[in-house]
């Protein structure tokens, strides 16, 4: 047992943890029956359209509607005029508006919206719609927006175009270099990438005559819609209901309040009808709030004995047009580099700038994807420079369990020395790495996650995550909660997380998870945070009821409740197993005086913890997910292209509470940062229009291009996760980036400071290196 | 555009709807027929989540014109179980964790039935070039792969062909 992993946990021999379970909802999705929200129909349901910006920036000197609200078959036109209220997923920054109140801001940024019987009439109406436009200069780069300006995109940007900018200092790191034996620095250009996911966005708003409203739409994140609502629509809160219908796909592109949905819910109201708004696919990619394009300036130290001395790191991130989660994304950038080495000096200027292009926002990695492949290639570089094997360097390096990072993090569980010892292992690190024929290699690298967010967005007190869970005399479980299922399985982990201290049957257990009239909220799907807190919750309010029922059992038998557990449907007396209840007896025997059993179960904050410093509270966690991946590519140095063989993905989830999804979260997360690394881009034109808005130009990996993949599943058991669970959803995103870049280098002595690697990029490398010194034989196969 | 009648051979049955000259098929199941298990994700041809089959080929039903189905059986995702019974593609689909969202699933669905009509056995090349149109972005495919292996084995009969990829 590796030093760092607990062994001190009392083992149990679960029914259903640690099983592989299929989502307990995948019938609706083999047999398509959903419904996603598209597939809903309300009666006398409109079709709402919405008139987007064709200029990058501009100013708006008059809309004139009355044309488009004379055509027969419209019922409602919207603008901006009718709901200013600014709104944001952040409260630090709230800088929409449902519609452009004075300015558009980026081709695509919604200007009217009209509900329609039918979209010919809708899409007719927005052609009837006259905008005049005064366009302004669109400021479409980093640079451009670093410069003074007297007319910034925003009012409320001070100087330049400037969002947030994030200065943090562990310890005099100049001093640290000045004491290292090497430092290594680099610049490294990360184009933007984005979700992709195959369901477009789509809203249902329905505003009805007892001035109620209820919203159906694909988000990730329920409450903050609700909240949002609340704003723009100067409602009270619990006079709007969210339902979140089945979700195609997220990944963080789901995770804002949205335009749309505002204009779908003031449609609606103000016709009274159920409007339904569907994106196009090109208005997916018009919208974005996928990751930031980067710009990262990194140098890291190593003293004469291997180890790491300090880390100054700069990232220029470039934000669009709206703050969304930037402020986040612009700490993230920053602080998710300080694990899993130790690192004893640090310091981070981070900048995010507003530009006239769609907004970033959060997406799978947020924030902590770029940062992480310029640290993993420093380290290799290092690695190089000292002499030293990278992986053992790395092994040198690392943090240990139950620590406290420079920076304020507490670090709980950590299984990453595990993990690089089952990937040398595993891919014959030892008697491969630089050993292979050139054009092939191997590449490792590491990754270090949050697990969940240990303090909340909004400044309150009420618990991150309830849950409720109800027992009637029909044996039936019902659990409602408001973590979003968006495909990870969140719905399957909750029933797991219930069923396992009742000792009852999965398919006993009914998840509600989806609707804010009826579930007790939750936080939603973003910063990996379901497994930890929606579990805890869960399990809970789950032993709440155990309770309950051990007690029942105890008063049939007449023996002490503390000798009963609760497995296979039964109360067992364990003293003497021959004394039994069944779960129908013990439940109805619970239910006799005070009928249907309900609990409640809660995460609260986490214990207090972290510094007192500005920005103290961004990527603290209550624990965090480690990785290390090592990748074999073959790259054909004829014409660049990098394919890459085979990936071994070490992953430390805690504890892997169904052993199918985890798997199916890394391959997930391997197929997107491959995305990345070797092909996904997001470029804009001049003029400020994005070059590739479809599927097919943007270039997600199929079935062919994905490697071989072999998962490795490191369980730590986290000493506050739900189970020992920590997060698997992001963190296996990180490693597969570097570990590719590194290969590469291993393969034809290429470093690639910028992604994705494509072939064009590969051979001017090639070039530049062979007009410098002469190019490496290739070596017969 | 005035609509005209026309009928569709649907899932074995004889379909009337109106349509228009440049109604797609896409369109008519979703909207007409409230067939919605075809997903709608690009309305561009680029994602393959709205694979319905024709005349047994796997075809992009938003790409498709109505027009030119008149002729043709149309087969959808609501055909493929016998009531509550799943088909071994669905139920290998779930059990092997091909689906996440499972937005996706009933285009790659389709495509599969297809394949396994064509190719009782294929390996794992064969599916990667059968499956190259339809898109998951949730997967990484890796599932996906292992559910159309399981699924061609009980069909078959026999045991999974051994992977030759992940």
């Amino acid at each position: 047992m590796a030093d760092d992993v607990r062994d001190d946990a009392p083992r149990r021999d679960y029914q259903v943890i640690g099983r592989r379970i299929p989502l307990i909802d995948s019938w609706r999705k083999v047999t398509g029956q959903g419904p996603y929200t598209d597939d809903l129909k309300l009666p006398g349901m409109l079709v709402g359209k919405i008139l987007r910006s064709p200029h990058p920036h501009a100013r708006i000197l008059a809309i004139d509607t009355s044309a488009a609200r004379r055509l027969p078959g419209v019922h409602a036109v919207v603008t901006g005029a009718e709901a200013p209220a600014k709104f944001g997923v952040l409260p630090v920054s709230q800088d929409e508006t449902a519609m452009a109140v004075d300015k558009v801001r980026y081709i695509g940024d919604c200007v009217a919206g009209v509900a329609a019987d039918d979209e010919e009439t809708a899409l007719a109406a927005l052609r009837l719609i006259r905008v005049d436009y005064q366009p302004l200069h669109p400021i479409l780069s980093i640079d451009d927006a670093l410069q003074p300006t007297t007319d910034p995109i925003h009012r409320h940007s001070k100087k330049a175009n400037i969002h947030k900018q994030v200065d943090q200092e562990f310890g005099d790191v100049d001093e640290a270099f000045r004491a290292s034996a090497f430092v290594e620095r680099e610049r490294f250009e990360f184009i933007g990438v984005t979700h992709a996911m195959t369901e477009p966005h789509a809203v249902i708003a329905h505003y009805t005559a007892d001035g109620r409203l209820t919203i159906w739409s694909a988000q990730q994140v329920p409450h903050y819609l609700h909240r949002a609502l609340a704003d723009v629509m100067q409602m009270e809160m619990h006079r709007i209901r969210v339902i979140r219908p089945m979700v195609g796909g997220a990944f963080g592109g789901k995770s804002d309040p949205f335009p749309h949905e505002m204009i779908a819910a003031l449609l609606s109201r103000g016709c009274g009808r159920p409007v339904k708004i569907l994106f196009d696919r090109e208005e997916v990619f018009l919208t974005n709030h996928g990751r930031h394009p980067t710009r990262t300036e990194m140098a890291l130290g190593v003293d004469a004995d291997g180890k790491l001395t300090g880390l100054d790191l700069d990232a220029k991130i470039d934000g669009g047009a709206w703050g969304s989660f930037g402020v986040v994304t612009t700490y993230y950038n920053g602080v998710l580099s300080m694990g899993p080495y130790r690192i004893p000096r640090f310091r981070y200027h981070g900048t995010r700038v507003y530009t006239n292009k769609a907004p970033c926002g959060a997406m799978r990695g947020h924030g902590a994807v770029n940062s992480r492949f310029a640290m993993e290639t420093l380290v290799d570089r290092l690695a190089e420079k000292a002499r030293l094997d990278p992986l053992q360097f790395r092994l040198d390096n690392l943090l240990p369990a139950h620590t406290t990072t420079v920076n304020g993090f507490r670090i709980t569980s950590n299984g990453t020395r595990e993990c690089l010892e089952k990937v040398r292992e595993r891919s014959r690190w030892d008697e491969q790495h630089g050993k292979l024929p050139y054009g092939e290699g191997l590449g490792v690298a590491c990754g270090f996650y949050i697990s969940g967010s240990a303090h909340r967005i909004h400044r309150n007190r009420f618990p991150h995550s309830t849950v409720h869970v109800k027992i009637d005399m029909d044996g039936g479980i019902t659990v409602h909660n408001l973590a979003a299922e968006i495909g990870q399985g969140s719905d399957t982990m909750l029933a797991q997380c219930v069923a396992e201290p009742l000792g009852v049957k999965l398919d006993r257990v009914h998840v509600y998870a989806r609707n804010t009239d009826t579930a007790p909220f939750d936080l939603g799907s973003y910063s990996s945070r379901v497994t930890f807190m929606a579990g805890n919750a869960a399990l809970r309010a789950g032993e709440v009821i155990a309770a309950k029922l051990v007690q029942a059992a105890a008063r049939l038998t007449g023996r002490p409740a503390e000798g009963f557990v609760l497995r296979d449907e039964q109360a067992i007396y364990a003293p003497d197993p021959t004394v039994v209840v069944s779960y129908m007896d013990a439940l109805h025997e619970a239910m006799a005086e005070n009928g249907a059993l309900v609990a409640k179960g809660i995460y609260q904050q986490p214990p207090p913890m972290g510094g007192n410093f500005k920005g103290a509270a961004a990527g603290l966690a209550p624990s965090y997910s480690f990785q290390a991946y090592v990748a074999r590519v073959e790259v054909d140095a004829e014409t660049g292209f990098v394919r890459v063989a085979k990936v071994w993905a070490a992953h430390d989830c805690g504890r892997a509470l169904n052993p199918l999804a985890v798997e199916g979260q890394i391959e997930g997360c391997i197929h997107m940062g491959l995305g990345q690394a070797l092909v996904e881009e997001f470029p804009y034109v001049r003029g400020g229009y994005i070059l590739n808005a479809n599927l097919l130009d943007y270039r997600t990996l199929t079935a062919r291009q994905m490697p071989e993949v072999e998962v490795i599943l490191v369980e730590s058991n986290d000493p506050e996760g739900p189970f020992g669970a920590k997060e698997c959803g992001e963190g296996p995103l990180l490693p597969i980036l570097p570990a590719v870049a590194n290969a590469v280098y291993d393969a034809i002595g290429i470093r690639m400071t910028s992604l994705p690697m494509t072939p064009d990029k590969i051979l001017s490398a090639l070039e530049r290196r062979a007009a410098g010194r002469p190019r490496p034989v290739l070596q017969p196969a | 555009m005035p609509k005209r009648l026309i009928t569709l051979d649907v899932n074995g049955a004889p379909r009337e709807v109106a349509v228009r000259p440049h109604d797609v098929l896409l369109d008519v199941l979703r909207e007409n027929l409230n067939l919605i298990g075809t997903k709608r994700g690009c309305d561009m041809g680029t994602c393959g989540c709205c694979t319905v089959l024709k005349d047994g080929r796997p075809t992009l039903s938003c790409l498709t014109l109505v027009l030119d189905c008149t002729e043709s059986r149309i087969e959808t995702i609501e055909s493929v179980a016998r009531g509550t019974d799943l088909d071994p593609i669905q139920k290998h689909w779930g059990s092997e964790g091909g689906s996440q969202c499972g937005f996706c699933t009933p285009g790659f669905v389709m495509t599969t039935r297809a394949l396994l009509r064509h190719n009782p056995s294929p390996n794992d090349d064969e599916i990667c070039s059968a499956i190259a149109g339809n898109i998951c972005r949730c997967t990484g495919y890796v599932k996906i792969l292992a559910a159309i292996r399981a699924a061609a084995a009980e069909i078959r009969g026999t045991a999974p062909v051994e992977p030759t990829r992940g």
